[in-house]
């Protein structure tokens, strides 16, 4: 009761925040829930000649990035919107300025690509300028290219890299798919006719894992993207192995494996392909979902050794086993599916709230957890490649599909999949090898 | 003697009135009277009555065969969230571990199940930890546990697709299958 009082508290005292996590006004009372938006500099897209496909997605990117108020201009392609930019550089500071704009991103063609320029409006000048090499339209790395073009634009703006060239799996029917960061490019990893579960990307986007469930059992497969070709994790050629993830550095595999003497941990050197360690002994309780911390010194986990499945952490070689997202016994909802954040300071996780899970996160130090959703069921969250933003299953437009959550501001947006889709990872930023390699 | 002779003499006659409806007291048959045939003869003679009653065993011993090995594929269901036998269930564990002791050729596979409502990858473990705990119970009533081979699929085989709490109790379960030695099951004594 005293929780409840404190949060009503700090509810009250952060009465006029603007977004929250709902798509309906009336729901119920959020608690804890509300976001603090910073102060977001307005960001416009300048028209101009051609390229509206490049345009239109750098605009969304930006946008996406949630670290600019989009200034959006009411017909792009008149004759009475705000000039496009004149020479070179010769954009109109005064007309954007004055429609709330602090930064104006002018592109115009270039020999075999693109000059991106970010104007600074408030001191009336250029900030930046770089001719980017474009693959043709129609090439399959053309896309991935243009979102490093908009990560980098955010860049210069915001200090920050943008999350527009990553990709997240998820598994739709069986069968493992991945997607452009806004939800383009839908292409299935995995073949028909097959169950998959749980795919997750290697840090440098060349391998994902997944369990590939058989008859009630099945190993863990690490499959290179560029060519498919698959190999079993040793170690998982037997019983049931769930929950693969990988360690930062990629080299290190931790997974869950099920027999008849329950659910417990191990890990493994994926690279070399040897020295499997078991983390966890749960004498019938079930330890799964590892997830390591970005230094690779920490796994947090579930377990049901006290119950309910609950968050815990662990140092890497399994000693120092201790309860991560504090509950109250037979009160707090079972929680599931941790994910570490890549900057290391908050693990994401899922619990069930009256029944429905929703989104959490509890600090890396442990003691304090924050309610991210609570419309609809929320689940199976993973983070962006900024730690900002987090991806995740609801059903709150009817159907399973994949939203993504701004922590910061508490905006969501959907990415739309033709079918039901469940157990999303988001990839880290692709590196300029890893989009070639990755078409 | 005499009793014999009627009896040929009274088999000729129902031959020759061509009447298939009552049996004659059968000579070599060791069996009491039987029941009704499955279908009239068109002519008695001791070689249909041998099929037919080979037939009618072969029926009766795979009736109870069947009824054996539906006793084994019984399922048994779960609480929310709960891999506990319950107590309704220990009578049909108890049945199964019988007819296992009593045909040790036999092997199953036990596959635990979940209904919908938990993560999806939870109950990948939940359902693991259920037919875990079915396949302890057996071991306890002296069945080795070699023959008993533990899988899971959490949730992606609901046996009701609905979203309620009546599919929800019957997808959580532990289904059994036999894996070997299935034919020929022998009753328990």
């Amino acid at each position: 009761m005293r929780r409840l009082l404190t949060l009503l508290a700090l509810a009250a005292a952060a009465a006029p925040l603007a977004a929250q996590d709902t798509t309906k006004a009336q729901d119920a009372i959020r608690l804890g829930i509300e976001y603090r938006p910073g102060t977001r500099p307005g960001l416009v897209v300048v028209p101009g000649p051609g390229m509206d496909t490049l345009r239109t997605m750098v605009r969304r990117d930006l946008d996406y990035s949630d670290r600019f108020e989009m200034v959006m201009l009411q017909d792009p392609g008149s004759s009475t919107s705000p000039g496009p930019a004149t020479g070179t550089g010769g954009v109109n500071y005064g007309i954007y300025k004055a429609l709330g704009a602090a930064f104006a991103v002018e592109l115009s063609e270039a020999p075999a690509g693109v000059t991106a320029r970010l104007h600074d409006l408030n001191l009336s000048r250029l900030r930046n300028q770089q001719t980017f090499t474009l693959p043709a339209a129609t090439d399959p790395a053309y896309r991935l290219e243009v979102h490093r073009l908009a990560d980098e634009i955010a860049r210069w703006a915001s200090g920050t890299d943008g999350i527009a060239a990553s990709r997240i799996l998820f598994v739709s029917g069986g069968r493992v798919y991945r997607a452009d960061s806004d939800g383009s490019d839908q292409t299935p990893l995995t073949p028909a006719g097959q169950t998959s579960l749980s795919p997750v990307w290697s840090p440098d986007g060349q391998r994902i894992a997944y369990t590939q469930l058989g008859a009630g059992r099945g190993p863990i497969q690490v499959q290179t993207v560029v060519n498919g070709s698959t190999a079993v994790v040793p170690g998982t050629e037997s019983g049931l192995n769930i929950t693969p993830a990988f360690s930062s550095d990629g080299r290190t595999l931790a997974y869950a494996h099920s027999d008849e003497n329950g659910t417990d941990i191990f890990t493994l050197k994926v690279v070399d392909r040897c020295c499997s360690q078991r983390l966890t002994v749960g004498r019938f309780a079930d330890n799964l979902s590892p997830t390591f911390s970005p230094d690779g010194r920490r796994i947090a986990f579930v377990s049901t050794r006290a119950g309910p499945p609950q968050v815990y952490v662990m140092a890497a070689d399994g000693t120092d086993q201790e309860l991560l997202a504090p509950f109250d016994y037979g009160a707090t909802g079972p929680s599931n599916a941790p994910e570490w954040s890549p900057d290391g300071a908050n693990v994401v996780f899922h619990r069930e709230v009256s029944g429905s899970p929703q989104l959490f996160l509890v600090d890396a130090a442990g003691g304090r957890v924050r309610q991210l959703t609570s419309a609809g069921r929320n689940e199976d969250p993973t983070w962006g490649p900024d730690g900002r933003h987090v991806a995740f299953i609801s059903d709150r437009s009817g159907r399973r599909q994949i939203w993504i959550i701004d922590t910061e501001t508490g905006r969501v947006r959907q990415l739309d999949t033709p079918g039901a889709a469940r157990l999303p990872s988001w990839s880290r930023r692709f590196g300029r090898t890893a989009a070639a390699s990755n078409p | 003697m005499r009793a014999s002779s009627l009896l040929m003499l009274l088999s000729t006659i129902a031959i020759a009135v061509g009447c298939g409806g009552k049996k004659p007291p059968e000579e070599p048959a060791p069996q009491p009277p039987p029941t009704p045939a499955p279908a009239p003869a068109p002519t008695d003679n001791s070689a249909d009555r041998d099929r037919l009653e080979r037939e009618r065993l072969a029926k009766e011993a795979a009736d109870r065969a069947k009824a054996l090995a539906a006793d084994l594929a019984a399922m048994i269901n779960f609480d929310y969230d709960q891999a506990t036998i319950r107590a309704p269930d220990e009578a049909t564990l108890d049945r199964k571990a019988a007819i296992l002791q009593a045909n040790p050729n036999v092997k199953v596979r036990i596959s635990g199940h979940a209904d919908e409502r938990g993560s999806d990858e939870y109950n990948l473990a939940l359902g693991n930890r259920r037919a875990a705990a079915a396949k302890r119970y057996l071991e306890n009533k002296g069945v080795d546990g070699v023959r008993i081979e533990v899988v899971s699929y959490g949730e992606e085989r609901p046996l009701n697709a609905g979203h309620d709490e009546t599919a929800y109790a019957q997808n959580r379960r532990d289904e059994f299958e036999v894996t070997a030695g299935g034919d020929n099951l022998v009753a328990p004594q």
